[in-house]
């Protein structure tokens, strides 16, 4: 049953990833690409949580929580940069 | 025995849901209209995904090694802190840039003054250049 789950996921997460390689890829402007990017981040997070249970190992989630705190701040960056066209004022 | 069968029913249940939300909001930001249409899927549906897969990935580990875990929880702790505030950025950029959005969103950019609107200027409220 677990096996299966997993499967089921791990196919769903992967279509998600395409989604949002779509949006990036279309555009069509700046916002929704950032969107498209933050987006991406998260939905690696699910790919390594699921890696990890495949895996049966809890040594990448250390990577997850790593790559969730580097995509918060560089969203934070690119949108300060957007808004102000400078990141530190 | 049983309640083995019915935890891995469970954990089995959370990572379908988790992956379907995942997806439904990945569906949403590439399917919907503009900009502020498609904010919602990733901030919401996205979040709460991955929220039901980490609370299977945690419960799975907690039933393998026999003792509960922190990551998970730090994991989804700060997800759900900063997918707000990162929304609400992209929403500002959003409305600075003043994109285009189709005519059934509602609402104003209320941020903007009377003169970056096209109407007569107004002096600030708190300092009056004028």
């Amino acid at each position: 049953m677990l096996d299966t789950a997993l499967w089921i996921s791990l196919t769903l997460v992967v279509a998600a990833l395409a989604l949002n390689v779509y949006r990036m890829v279309v555009g069509p402007d700046m916002p929704d690409r950032l969107l498209a990017l933050d987006t991406m981040y998260v939905n690696s997070i699910a790919l390594i949580v699921l890696l990890g249970l495949w895996l049966n190992t809890k040594d990448y989630f250390e990577a997850a929580l790593l790559i969730a705190m580097l995509g918060f701040i560089s969203t934070v960056a690119v949108c300060k940069y957007i808004l102000r066209g400078d990141i530190i004022e | 025995m049983t309640q083995y069968v019915i935890l891995e029913g469970v954990i089995a249940f959370f990572l379908v849901a988790g992956g379907a939300f995942t997806f439904i909001g990945s569906l949403g930001m590439a399917h919907l209209r503009d900009f502020y249409m498609r904010l919602h899927g990733p901030t919401k549906a996205t979040t709460l995904g991955i929220g039901s897969m980490l609370i299977a990935s945690m419960l799975y580990f907690w039933v393998v090694d026999g003792k509960p875990d922190i990551q998970e929880m730090l994991i989804t702790l700060f997800l759900f802190i900063t997918a707000p505030v990162s929304a609400h950025l992209l929403a500002k950029t959003g409305l600075h840039l003043q994109l285009r959005h189709a005519d059934k969103t509602l609402g104003m950019p209320v941020e903007l003054r009377k003169e970056e609107v096209g109407e007569k200027p107004v002096p600030h409220p708190d300092k009056g250049h004028g």
